[in-house]
């Protein structure tokens, strides 16, 4: 348990660092980029669904991979074509 | 050891995503590596942790896909901030109700266990519903004022409580029918949050529940044990929260007032009965003004890409610019209905990146400014945010377009803006409105400057 914590608390200090000086310019890409990786929950979604006993898993397992794959597919699309305008 | 090998090469790929998104130049990069490691991670999960379901699985990703691809494509420039939201929203719901499937997967669990499963889960529900209500305001499906329910803060102080007695039962007597009211609660609590939140702010409150559901996700790191879900929700929390205050700075108030300090006075009515008159002037006269000036300074708003007139705007401008004028954008840091949205949407009209100046590159040289031309936009140059204390921006940095030699206001109607305030500029003598649709004004200006 303690190894997680210790992870989690790097990770913020990781987080504050790496967007602390971004500018204004790019502040709705970052959002939606940052958007995009939570949906890296889909990986905890397919593991419950992978592994699930009850119908009643099953199907929340589903619904949250169908979500989840929304929120990736759908934030990683959309910040690259804000991205794509921006290069020249 | 390969799974969490493959788990530490997507954490990396996540940090170089943010990294990257964090300067113009590698953005695009950064986006891409974000891609491939979110890739590397599901496929990790699917190959090593699939047990059965496999194609029951495959199935949800497909629809995923066939939803996402497609609202991701098709959605205009000018509603981003609505769909970032709703992506936010189903990211906030998945990490709930993983959290609900894995409480009922696990019968005998441990105390901490408990505590990341209420967490997961009032969280997400909190993130799903609270950035379905931003939705519906920026998709103006509903009124974008605050909207302050009767004794609706006594209701948020009860749901706030509710919700806190609840995760404290649950992690007691770990019960399925306390979690789902949980979630309920959790939903009441986003909604009962986000209402209160005047238009012009809730880009921040989308950008605080893009932070929230990064906090879902890590705290469904430790209810599944899952080092990658942990390091990328919390990299998105604390990224989130960040930016979060980057954006109130930018909008000169703090967080606080922005989300609890709904206007009181939601319409401050122009003092005294009197009809106050304002100058409106022809095509023809604005051209003469306009291709006449030495320096003009070009502030744009949201009203510009609603009417689709970004492309009219820049033919203007390189018009004027070849009679020797020289011109300039002033983008303001929230111009659009979401930090950094107009540059976005002028980057997209190939408005050169280099005439697009900002707040502190435009006021210092505002009083040798012979015209200020202000296109769709409203708030970002009202002399109230600076000189009324009363305003309900008061505090937010403007362009002081008023202390430049004239001012041209191009408007459809005498409509407030997106805060609901009424602008003193309107009435400056110095003003000169040119009242119509923004992309039809600026046609017929670029012919009439053309006939000089």
């Amino acid at each position: 348990m303690i190894d997680l914590l210790t992870i989690f608390v790097l990770a913020v200090f990781v987080g504050f660092e790496v967007v602390s000086k971004v500018s204004t310019i790019l502040h709705t890409p970052l959002m939606s980029g940052a958007n995009a990786i939570h949906g890296v929950i889909l990986v905890g979604a397919i593991l419950i669904t992978g592994s699930a006993e009850s119908t009643l898993e099953l199907v929340l397992g589903l619904v949250a991979v169908f979500l989840a794959t929304v929120n990736v597919v759908g934030g990683f699309v959309v910040t690259d074509r804000m991205l794509e305008m921006f290069k020249r | 050891m390969t799974v969490q090998l493959m788990y530490l090469v997507a954490s990396v790929c996540f940090v170089l995503a943010l990294k990257g998104l964090s300067s113009p130049k590698y953005a695009r990069y950064g986006n891409f590596i974000g891609a491939f490691g979110m890739l590397v991670a599901v496929v990790t999960a699917y190959v090593h942790g699939v047990v059965h379901n496999g194609l029951w699985i495959l199935i949800a990703i497909a629809l995923g896909v066939v939803v996402g691809i497609p609202a991701a494509r098709s959605v205009k420039m000018t509603a981003i901030p609505q769909m970032v939201a709703l992506f936010n929203g189903v990211g906030g719901a998945a990490a709930a109700l993983v959290a609900l499937a894995e409480f009922f997967a696990v019968p005998d669990s441990t105390v901490l266990f408990r505590l990341a499963t209420v967490l997961t889960v009032l969280i997400g529900s909190v993130s799903f519903s609270g950035s379905v209500v931003t939705f519906l305001k920026l998709q103006e499906l509903m009124t974008t004022r605050p909207v302050l329910l009767p004794a609706g803060q006594q209701l948020a102080i009860a749901a706030a409580a509710s919700s806190i007695a609840l995760c404290a039962l649950t992690m007691a007597v770990p019960n399925g029918f306390l979690l789902w009211l949980l979630a309920v609660v959790g939903l009441a609590l986003g909604v009962l949050f986000v209402l209160p939140v005047g238009g012009a702010d809730v880009p921040i409150a989308i950008s605080l529940l893009n932070a929230f559901t990064g906090l879902a996700v890590a705290a469904s790191g430790y209810v599944l044990a899952n080092t990658l879900l942990i390091v990328a929700g919390t990299l998105v929390g604390a990224s989130g929260t960040i930016l979060t205050r980057l954006m109130a700075q930018a909008m000169g108030r703090s967080l606080a007032n922005i989300l609890f300090g709904a206007f009181k006075t939601t319409t401050v009515v122009a003092q005294g009965e009197e009809q106050r008159t304002v100058k409106s002037g022809t095509v023809e006269d604005v051209a003469i003004l306009l291709g006449y000036a030495n320096n003009v300074v070009v502030v744009p708003g949201y009203g510009l890409a609603v009417a689709q007139a970004q492309h009219a705007v820049r033919e203007l401008v390189a018009q004027l610019e070849r009679r020797g004028v020289s011109v300039a954008y002033g983008i303001h840091p929230v111009a659009g209905r979401m930090p950094g949205h107009m540059n976005v949407l002028l980057a997209e009209a190939d408005v050169p990146y280099e005439q697009l100046k900002e707040l502190d590159d435009v006021n210092p040289g505002i009083t040798s400014v012979d015209v200020a031309v202000v296109v769709g936009a409203n708030d970002v140059v009202n002399p109230g945010a600076r000189d009324e204390p009363s305003s309900p921006i008061y505090g937010m940095p403007i362009f002081d377009v008023d202390r430049a030699k004239s001012v041209v206001f191009m408007k459809r109607s005498m409509r407030p803006g997106f805060a609901g305030v009424d602008n003193e500029l309107l009435y400056n003598p110095k003003t000169t409105l040119l009242f119509g649709d923004a992309k039809d004004s600026l046609t017929k200006l670029l012919a009439a400057v053309k006939q000089l």
